[in-house]
């Protein structure tokens, strides 16, 4: 499977997205004007991935913010990891938050009520 | 003769304006178009402020969320008096702090119409506690849709969330189609 691997800016995220190699994380800040655009071809992946994914998948999120219209494209991700679980696939979550943020460890729970997929959290300091 | 006139009077605009300001510690103020550019731009203004300030990292972060989402709204939703010009997305905004909190003011012009359902959802906002957010915003997330205008819908539920305070807002009718809608949002400083 090709590699996705873009480096973020003020108000997109880091996104490595890497079969061979076992890495899946999406990092940074997430705030794009038009978060449809930005995600498509990361969602369009996902589905590809779903199709023959690896027996353990380990999702790394470390955002340090995000906003609105991206927690609900976060979930859409979410939803598809959900199917390869599904699927009998392991699947674990990595939610990253920094120790001051508990609003981000909040919404790394409020993830893990809606979508049936064990989730870790991860906090981590400057 | 005249311009000279006009030209004082713009001073003197300016100097109670820096005046005012000041004492009511204002951080920014804004009248204009909003788009993403903008909404980089003073989020990352304000961001290395409260850096200076010393300001803890949750109510920077808190701040900087509400400021996201507002400015948000108003490229996505603002209307404009003028019905030709529908391009572009005016609002004001303005972030003060006092000895306990930081505001965040933002106003923007919206169709008549539109006025009763906003109202309706910044009342349930309003109406739910810490727990009641977390349930709405997970339903939201779950069954809504991103829109058109990329909205989520999740917004107000978020900053009402996030801030832990109520949200406060106006609607001034300003002709038979358009009013003026103001919201503030509070973030308390620990």
């Amino acid at each position: 499977m090709e590699v996705i691997n873009i480096t973020g800016t003020d108000d997109t995220p880091n996104v490595i997205l890497d079969k061979e190699n076992g890495k899946f994380e999406i990092s940074g800040r997430s705030l794009p004007e038009d978060v449809n655009m930005f995600y498509e071809p990361i969602l369009e992946w996902i589905d590809g991935y779903a199709e023959a994914p690896a027996d353990k998948t380990e999702f790394h999120f470390k955002l340090e913010y995000f906003n609105t219209a991206s927690s609900k494209v976060i979930l859409d991700i979410l939803l598809k990891f959900e199917e390869i679980v599904e699927n009998d696939n392991a699947v674990v979550i990595k939610w990253h938050y920094h120790e001051e943020e508990e609003d981000m460890l909040e919404a790394g729970e409020e993830y893990a009520d809606i979508v049936e997929i064990p989730f870790d959290y991860v906090s981590y300091t400057d | 003769m005249d311009n000279n006139k006009e030209n004082h009077g713009f001073l003197d605009f300016a100097y109670q304006m820096y005046k005012t300001m000041k004492t009511n510690e204002i951080n920014l103020v804004y009248e204009g178009e909003v788009t993403q550019e903008i909404t980089k731009t003073f989020t990352s203004i304000t961001e290395k402020s409260l850096e200076k300030s010393q300001e803890s990292n949750t109510v920077q972060r808190k701040v900087f969320n509400v400021m996201v989402e507002c400015l948000q709204n108003i490229s996505k939703h603002a209307d404009s008096i003028d019905e030709d010009d529908d391009g572009a997305r005016r609002g004001i905004v303005m972030v003060s702090h006092g000895e306990t909190n930081y505001s965040i003011i933002t106003g923007n012009v919206i169709k008549n119409d539109k006025v009763p359902e906003l109202k309706a959802n910044l009342e349930h906002v309003n109406s739910l506690d810490k727990k009641g957010l977390s349930e709405l915003f997970k339903q939201q997330m779950r069954d809504g849709k991103i829109s058109d205008k990329g909205g989520a819908g999740l917004g107000f539920i978020d900053i009402a969330k996030k801030t832990g305070s109520k949200l406060s807002f106006e609607f001034k009718k300003l002709t038979d189609d358009v009013s003026f809608f103001i919201l503030t949002s509070t973030v308390k400083r620990n």
